[in-house]
């Protein structure tokens, strides 16, 4: 076990306090059980998500960078985001700061306004929960602290596009070898449920888009691309599947029942988070780690499975 | 010409009867509907798709094209080049139900390819909420306000 991460700035986002609380919960209880400190940031806002974003780039540059300044400020140097939407985000404010000179003029000139100090590049590293536990924790130590293991548990995991997308904000990622992930074929989720004692099936849709950005003004075509993914993980032979984005996890709990509804397809594959699985390895309760929080309700395979 | 929904359709009622002879045509027939789910895009944008290839490959080729100016496509990028990995280690596979098995793979990512991109098709037609549909909303800006310009200034053609 490394000294790495064991203690670092947390923002969880908007979504982590809403329909995604049960994520929340199985990311904190999960770092509790190994021993690891998360401090949420003081006074954080919206990283800016899609919609800010659509309508003014710069600004949701400025809103994420205040969330790395309060970081800062609060003497870390690194932060820790489970939501691939303010991970990536934030990234991508780190990204502009340090290339583009027009972002960091408006920043400078947002904060000045909000009376703060503008954040510098290079001064916070973000990090998503996935690297947290990878990098702090280790799979060989996972593997040791294992109480319940997940074997025979068929888990398809599924990455969505904001961890991986853009790749030239991940300059960490496709460096080759098992400590860095890939950003065509990310594979550290995998790892860690494979070390928590999980059947990964091989998945070939980890990356596909799960039609979030659609799902309020086209929900057919979020409906048939999540079908889509439910149904492929069933012919892979997933039983789960494993999710680390909340609006990606979101999205599949409620198009799997609308797709029932609407095109009268009814799949019976489970999600729950990564944290959710990895909390219930580690010998914590289903109740501790939310699953009866999810939409999806997953409590009779996890009694069937000896994980309830 | 059909569109990706139809496209996604007639990928969905595929036989596994016809997935499982793993057969160059197979394998080849995947690979142009990818082609051609690509090409109903371009051709959308008004422009002449590709015969480029990229790493070997018109999928690549064509999705390069149609990402170009529009950093969001490249969010079918992984699927493009995972129809491709289905499809190579269907044909050096030995083992017939594993080579049917990878192919049903295959099926499965062309399918979401299509729904995909019909997705983004429609989405650049309601011209809300997606960043890839800016393009032709600040086109259609455009045309508006040239066509209230001529409106006022009396020009009806």
């Amino acid at each position: 076990m490394s000294n790495k991460y064991r203690k670092v700035a947390y923002y969880p986002g908007c979504a982590l306090e809403g329909g995604a609380s049960s994520y929340n919960r199985s990311t904190k209880e999960v770092g509790k059980k190994l021993g690891l400190e998360l401090v949420e940031l003081e006074n954080w806002n919206c990283c800016g998500a899609m919609e800010v974003k659509n309508a003014d780039p710069k600004l949701q540059t400025f809103l994420s960078a205040r969330n790395l300044k309060i970081a800062e400020d609060m003497g870390f140097d690194t932060v820790m985001s489970p939501c691939n939407g303010c991970y990536h985000n934030l990234k991508k404010a780190e990204y502009d700061l340090a290339h583009d000179e027009a972002s960091r003029e408006t920043v400078k000139k947002l904060a000045h306004r909000a009376k703060t100090e503008p954040y510098q590049a290079g001064k916070v590293e973000t990090i998503h929960a996935l690297d947290w536990i990878r990098d702090a924790i280790g799979t060989d130590e996972l593997r040791k602290q294992v109480r319940n293991s997940l074997k025979g548990l068929k888990v398809a995991n599924y990455y969505g596009c904001m961890y991986t997308r853009p790749r030239h904000i991940f300059p960490e990622k496709d460096q080759g070898g098992a400590n860095s992930d890939s950003t065509y074929r990310p594979h550290f989720m995998d790892d860690l449920l494979a070390a928590a004692g999980a059947e990964n099936v091989e998945y070939p849709l980890k990356t596909a888009c799960c039609g979030g950005a659609h799902t309020l003004s086209d929900s057919d075509t979020s409906t048939r691309l999540v079908l889509n993914l439910l149904t492929t993980a069933e012919a892979c032979g997933a039983e789960v599947i494993a999710t680390e984005c909340p609006t990606c996890h979101q999205g599949l709990e409620m198009h799997q029942a609308r797709a029932e509804k609407v095109f009268g397809k009814k799949t019976k594959v489970k999600m729950l988070y990564f944290t959710q699985l990895l909390g219930m390895a580690l010998g914590l309760s289903a109740r501790q780690v939310g699953v009866h929080e999810n939409l999806s309700d997953s409590r009779s395979l996890l009694k069937e499975k000896g994980l309830g | 010409m059909p569109t990706p929904l139809d496209f996604a359709a007639s990928i969905q009622t595929m036989s596994s009867i016809e997935l499982d002879q793993n057969s160059a045509q197979i394998r080849s027939m995947l690979l142009d509907t990818g082609n051609a789910i690509l090409e109903s895009w371009i051709v959308a944008h008004d422009e002449r798709p590709t015969q480029d290839t990229h790493e070997g490959f018109r999928l690549l080729g064509l999705h390069r094209q149609a990402a170009r100016n529009d950093p969001s496509f490249n969010a079918c990028r992984e699927s493009c080049r995972e129809l491709i990995y289905q499809c190579n280690v269907a044909k050096i596979e030995e083992n017939p139900e594993n080579a049917a098995r990878h192919l049903r793979l295959a099926a499965s990512v062309l399918s979401h390819l299509a729904l995909f991109i019909d997705g983004k098709l429609e989405n650049a037609r309601l011209g809300e909420f997606c960043c890839s549909a800016r393009p032709i909303r600040s086109r259609d800006a455009a045309f508006e306000l040239a066509y209230d310009t001529n409106h006022q200034q009396g020009d009806t053609s």
